[in-house]
């Protein structure tokens, strides 16, 4: 294995984990949208807001993560993407912004007024930011970032395989949420609610199932390479992609929301992992391989350093925090009410 | 080689803009992740030991802290964008000269996220000490995630750890070298003091109000106390590692210091010129002090300093900018230092200046200051780098990218960061009204919520 290997396989991994805990994180804000008026939609809210509490800014670091490893171990592809991609990556930032602040903002809205207004901004723009980011994984993946950067402004992103990564970006973090959503709501006693989510993650994941598969005919044409490498290298993945998506769905049909959560984390990881593995070994598809991409080698040593630095500082606190806001919920937060 | 006018692409100017409009919004809170967590450490072991009124203020300190920390997540989060979208040219050829800091940098900033978030979580909850010491990993990783990203700035303004070939190419890397470049501690130490001005006098400046209007408890003497002596130590270093990092600037970046000096001709000694402007290439308006401005720049009152005139035009900072900056920044430094020199020398003859009400109107003052002055050193430390973003190696018009459609970018973020100031003001405000009123348990953003802590 060749250091650029190493960096980008260390890179992967942050968008792997920035698509499950980002993703679970997002999704959220789908059901926040559509939990209904103030007061039918208060108890989902409260739910919402309780589950992703202690997370939801500590996954913005994984973001930031996968864009430094970027920049300092494959520079010129990191400009060559920022220079093309200028578009969806100003609206998917934009959508962070709105999220980070209006999220942290509604947990002190002093009025219903001000909670509503908040609240509506983090669930729109906790749409906006996987469907672009998922864009901008269409266009890398469909070979349209050139080498040199500065690919068309539009059409770059504007094409069947970015629309469908996007939506299917969309769907994958709703799906994740969901089913989390489901098993908090379980865990914290509120049948009506889990009624409710059940039946709405069901149909989401459906539906994500669907687009997903469907989406494998417009690539074939739209993005040769990465047809060619998800129906070789990277098959297994969907194909096991498929089965633990269609066993997610049983088991929240049978309502064992807890072990529900495992099979649509390993869902989403595969669906991920096999666009990854599936333009392999391409960094920009058609462009740039992973291996000519690499800056510096004194560089790449240094920021495995950093990468292996992490999993030893920083992992197990946050494994103690998840832990911690996990075991201590057995109380449910009231409902969302006017002062 | 074309005219700088010609060769300027589209983005440079609103890249600009945009660039230190929001790292000097951002650099705020940054100032309050580094800083904060100290004195809230102050407060809650003095808490622990019985003092049940320094308890509360680190419960709620802890909730501000979070609230500050969760916008400055998001406004980091966008810089980061930033440093691709906007200059390409600097991310695509020297991104794995400057990136190592940057991913120790995000290492520590997690590290502190966690910590946060576990504090936040611990209260009743964790063994007490234990609990304190929750603090600790976030004093240490604000410290440490400072560094690295004056790191990167050091390295701009003296860059190391690689080497040009004639065709320009970037050669033999030492990422190392560029983290641990000479510059950095000295840029650092100077931040990381200015850091702790800034939120002590802020912090200060709020209690201070507070007394002004009345409230004159345990509570706001306390909630005065604890910042103003952070500041008050912050703020009489500050001079000192200044002048130090200052010394070497003749060497280094003379264009600068030419800037800083308002210096047009070469001088033996130089004089301090105290304000004034550039007026079609002459300075006016100031006020010279014989000999002093070889002593700042050089730390030798026989000296020269190299004039703005020995330079060619097109290697030169916009000078007003960059004096004024400057001055402003040692302007104010110098008074908040001597202020609080006099109110411990006033302490010491046991007078306590805190009781007046005309001191408590400065330190209000004083808040607002300590911003100005923070934000003037990064103006007068960035612009006067100018024309370069990596210096003298690396021209800003060379830095930024080619997109059309950047004024768009930059006036939807001027909107979403003044809706983001306004929503951080009303919620702090609408915290303090609560506590006001004896709500005491009231939720944040990585914290609990509050139903959970009160059981």
């Amino acid at each position: 294995m060749t250091l650029e290997i190493a960096v980008a396989a260390a890179l992967f991994v942050g968008v792997l984990a920035y698509a499950l805990f980002g993703g679970a994180d997002f999704g959220s804000g789908f059901f926040d949208l559509t939990a209904g008026g103030a007061t039918r939609g208060a108890e989902l809210r409260s739910q919402v807001d309780h589950s992703i509490g202690p997370v939801w800014e500590a996954n913005h670091v994984w973001l930031i993560f996968c864009l430094v490893t970027w920049w300092t171990g494959f520079p010129a592809s990191f400009a060559a993407t920022t220079t093309t991609l200028f578009v969806p990556l100003v609206l998917a930032l934009a959508g962070i912004v709105l999220r980070g602040a209006a999220f942290a903002f509604r947990k002190y809205a002093p009025s219903i007024g001000q909670a509503r207004l908040y609240g509506a901004i983090f669930a729109g723009s906790s749409l906006i930011t996987p469907f672009f980011l998922g864009t901008v994984a269409g266009a890398i993946a469909s070979g349209r970032v050139p080498a040199d950067g500065y690919g068309d402004r539009w059409t770059s992103w504007l094409h069947p395989t970015s629309v469908f990564g996007g939506v299917i970006a969309v769907g994958t973090c709703a799906f994740l949420a969901g089913v989390f959503l489901c098993a908090d709501a379980e865990r914290a006693g509120h049948p009506p609610l889990v009624d409710t989510l059940r039946r709405r993650t069901l149909g989401v994941g459906v539906v994500t199932g669907l687009v997903v598969f469907a989406a494998l005919v417009p690539i074939r044409d739209d993005a040769p390479t990465l047809a060619h490498g998800l129906e070789r290298q990277a098959a297994p993945l969907i194909i096991a992609s498929g089965l633990t998506g269609l066993l997610t769905l049983i088991l929240l049909w049978r309502r064992r929301f807890r072990v529900a959560r495992l099979s649509a984390l390993a869902a989403v990881a595969t669906v991920i992992s096999g666009w990854g593995v599936g333009q392999y070994p391409w960094l920009l598809v058609d462009q740039v391989r992973i291996n000519d991409a690499g800056g510096a080698h004194a560089t790449l040593v240094g920021l495995l350093v950093a990468v292996g630095c992490a999993a030893v500082v920083v992992l197990p606190p946050l494994a103690a925090l998840l832990w911690f806001a996990q075991s201590e919920d057995s109380t449910h937060p009231a409902p969302r009410s006017a002062p | 080689m074309s005219f700088p006018l010609v060769a300027e692409p589209a983005g440079l100017l609103p890249a600009r803009e945009q660039m230190g409009f929001s790292l000097g919004w951002h650099i705020i809170l940054a100032a309050f992740g580094v800083a904060f967590p100290a004195m809230i450490f102050v407060v809650h072991r003095r808490g622990l030991r019985g003092d049940e009124v320094a308890l509360r203020l680190a419960r709620r300190w802890s909730k501000v802290a979070a609230v500050l920390f969760a916008i400055g997540a998001v406004s980091g989060t966008v810089l980061s964008f930033e440093m691709g979208l906007l200059w390409p040219g600097l991310m695509g050829r020297f991104g794995d000269v400057l990136g190592l800091p940057f991913a120790f940098e995000g290492l520590s900033f997690f590290l502190e996220a966690i910590f946060l978030g576990i504090y936040l979580y611990g209260w009743d909850r964790l063994p007490p000490r234990l609990h304190l010491w929750c603090l600790a990993p976030m004093i240490f990783s604000g410290v440490f995630g400072a560094y690295c990203v004056v790191a990167v700035n050091a390295w701009m303004n003296m860059p190391t750890g690689f080497r040009l070939t004639p065709a320009g190419d970037v050669v033999d890397v030492n990422p190392w070298r560029a983290m641990f470049n000479g510059r950095a501690f000295l840029q650092f130490a100077h931040m990381w003091l200015a850091a702790y001005m800034l939120v002590g006098f802020v912090v200060a400046a709020v209690y201070a109000a507070g007394r002004l209007r009345g409230r004159n408890d345990a509570h706001h003497r306390l909630g005065l106390a604890v910042p103003l002596r952070f500041a008050s130590v912050a703020a009489i270093l500050q001079p000192i590692v200044g002048h130090i990092l200052g010394i070497a600037l003749g060497d280094i970046q003379p264009s600068k210091l030419a800037a800083f000096e308002l210096d047009v001709h070469t001088e033996q000694p130089a004089p301090l010129r105290l304000g004034g402007l550039l007026i079609h290439g002459h300075p006016e308006g100031f006020i010279a002090i014989p000999k002093w401005g070889s002593f700042i720049a050089r730390g030798s009152f026989s000296k020269p300093v190299r004039g703005l005139d020995t330079f060619p035009p097109e290697d030169l900072p916009p000078v007003n900018i960059t004096h004024a900056a400057f001055q402003s920044m040692v302007g104010i430094g110098t008074v908040l230092a001597v202020a609080v020199v006099v109110y411990w020398l006033a302490r010491w003859r046991g007078h306590d200046l805190a009781d007046q009400r005309w001191a408590l109107r400065c330190l209000v003052v004083a808040g607002p200051l300590a911003v100005l002055a923070l934000e003037s050193g990064w103006v007068a430390t960035e612009v006067g780098r100018q024309p370069w973003t990596v210096f003298g190696i690396l021209r800003t018009v060379d830095a930024a990218g080619d997109n059309p459609g950047l004024w768009w970018v930059f006036s939807g973020v001027l909107i979403v960061y003044l809706g983001m100031t306004v929503g951080a003001w009303v919620v702090l405000r609408s915290m303090t009204r609560r506590w006001r009123a004896g709500e005491e348990e009231l939720p944040s953003p990585y914290g609990p919520a509050p139903e959970e802590v009160s059981r």
